[in-house]
């Protein structure tokens, strides 16, 4: 099958891989929101983590990890450049549409892009979890 | 060192034709275009003597003789022949009755072409026993023995395994089914004219061959039909001008059967060498990978396996991905997504492997052509694609943590 072409530079050149410690370490941390959705034997696992300004409330920088095909690790990079500088409320607002638009996703992998927004909405979900009073 | 980009390393879809097969296929296109049934002039004459050359260079390939070979469009005719044939012609029960019409032995990663007609016989009143794999691929004897029935009539088993080129025990199965009065057949696509045959010795009662496996054309195979000892006999599928001992009714394709013969010939003469080869490819892309890498494992058992062909799972990296940053060279991937949902290759599953494993394998396969250049090319090429994966891989990273993957709850989707 042949890729769209910013599917295969998000595939060539992720952006914003990585994440802000270990599993122990971020579970800790209350300032990062993590999300891990998928199944390894469904073939796609995304891990998504967002790190929050607390003052303000804005995502002030996202990171991933991605197993998966081509089109999963694009839609998971390019949801974390989406994500950096919104607000949590702007960053629930991404929907699956706009990330198959973005990168020309065929209908076969459109369930990739569902899961990008799973991931961001799994990892505002844990930042708001964490914080929430009491 | 240069290599010429992409490289094809998947010899086991298919391989490319030897131009001396083309060469020898050519005449039979414009000057010698007769009907080899034309009995009374001296074009289907012509085309006649250029089949029983090819047919006489085919049973030569797996001691055969020559009237026990009849020419198909390739395995996927000579599986269907040979397991409706036989299961209708030996059936305990007609069709329609309340009894069990026979039973049928064969296993769970087979491929395609022998599964589908065995479930097919299922549906019209057959019973079928799909023997499961251990860890090693390999299907024994005294698996065999114990799946039989007083009513079996019928055991079918690869040679060699597609996807993993694990090799069966023929001859020992053979001894056994022809002790119990029992047909057996063998769909050899990935063993003929890569490794020595000899259908009397593996006591082979129908095997199936295609030619564009072993650098013949596509749409040309044959079937076996053991003659004595026993005789075998096939309810046709195909009902016509009677051609092919009635089995395969049709004219028969003369340029795909000449250069069927002449890739026969040409196996005959070079398997060994090729063979030899080959293996050393084999074992190095296979030492490499696993000495640089962690996790990873060869699918199948240690040495029962075609010299050209490996499979390989890599932990924690997912199989389309792994083919996307490899993409200048053609190879299969255990998992063939062909649709929303990724299907991970039954036959790695039927082995026992995770369904993480299983989606993320590569198979190699080389042939003639291939040379150490390209093998050095795959082995860099496939090494760096895993580790780049790996550092994108949340997964790699739990692993190294400590974390049992398996444990977590992951949510399906």
């Amino acid at each position: 099958m042949a890729y769209g072409e910013k599917v295969v530079d998000h595939y060539d050149h992720p952006r914003n891989v990585g994440n802000f410690g270990t599993t122990d370490e971020v579970k800790s941390r209350k300032d990062v929101g993590v999300g891990l959705v998928g199944a390894p034997e469904c073939g796609d696992v995304m891990q998504l983590q967002i790190k929050v300004d607390e003052a303000t409330g804005t995502i002030e920088d996202a990171k991933f990890k991605c197993f998966g095909c081509g089109s999963a690790i694009a839609s998971s990079s390019l949801a974390t450049e989406w994500l950096k500088g919104r607000s949590l409320d702007e960053g629930m607002a991404i929907k699956n549409t706009e990330i198959v638009e973005e990168l020309s996703l065929p209908p076969v992998k459109i369930h990739c892009s569902v899961l990008a927004e799973d991931a961001i909405r799994a990892a505002i979900a844990d930042y708001k979890e964490k914080n929430e009073p009491n | 060192m240069s290599v010429k980009l992409p490289i094809y390393m998947d010899h086991a879809a298919t391989t490319p034709c030897d131009p001396r097969v083309v060469e020898a296929m050519l005449p039979y296109f414009t000057k010698t275009f007769g009907n080899p049934g034309s009995r009374n002039h001296s074009f289907g004459w012509e085309s006649e003597e250029a089949v029983d050359k090819a047919r006489r260079q085919v049973a030569s390939l797996i001691g055969a003789d020559r009237k026990e070979v009849v020419f198909t469009s390739g395995s996927t005719e000579a599986n269907n022949l040979a397991i409706k044939g036989a299961a209708v012609m030996y059936q305990k029960a007609p069709a329609g009755s309340d009894q069990c019409r026979g039973h049928i032995i064969t296993a769970n990663i087979e491929h395609k072409a022998v599964l589908d007609p065995c479930k097919r016989l299922q549906k019209d009143g057959f019973e079928v026993t799909y023997l499961e794999p251990g860890p090693d691929g390999i299907f024994t004897k005294e698996m065999v023995e114990g799946a039989l029935r007083e009513d079996t009539i019928l055991v079918t088993l690869l040679w060699a395994n597609n996807e993993i080129g694990t090799v069966n025990e023929i001859p020992e199965i053979g001894k056994l089914c022809h002790g119990k009065g029992i047909i057996f057949h063998t769909d050899a696509t990935q063993w003929v004219g890569k490794m020595p045959t000899d259908v009397n010795e593996a006591n082979v009662d129908l095997l199936s061959m295609s030619g564009h496996k072993m650098y013949g054309p596509k749409g040309v195979g044959a079937l076996y039909v053991r003659r004595r000892r026993p005789r075998v006999r096939l309810v046709p599928l195909t009902e016509g001008g009677g051609q092919e001992r009635g089995y395969r009714s049709g004219t028969l394709n003369v340029t795909g059967i000449v250069g069927l013969g002449k890739a026969a010939e040409i196996a005959m003469n070079e398997m060994k060498a090729d063979g030899d080869r080959l293996l050393k490819f084999r074992q190095k892309v296979e030492s490499e990978i696993t000495s640089q890498l962690d996790t990873v494992q060869v699918n199948g058992h240690a040495d029962k396996r075609l010299p050209h062909l490996t499979n390989i799972s890599f932990g924690f990296v997912e199989g389309e991905s792994l083919m996307m940053a490899c993409k200048d060279i053609a190879m299969s991937s255990g998992s063939a997504c062909t649709s929303a949902s990724l299907e991970p290759s039954y036959v790695l599953k039927g082995l026992g492997i995770g369904d993480d494993l299983a989606h993320s394998s590569l198979r190699l396969s080389f042939g003639r052509l291939t040379t150490q250049e390209e093998v050095d090319y795959a082995i860099k090429t496939i090494v760096e694609a895993v580790n780049k994966l790996r550092v994108l891989s949340p997964l790699y990273d739990m692993h190294k943590e400590g974390i049992d993957i398996s444990k977590i709850e992951w949510a399906a989707h």
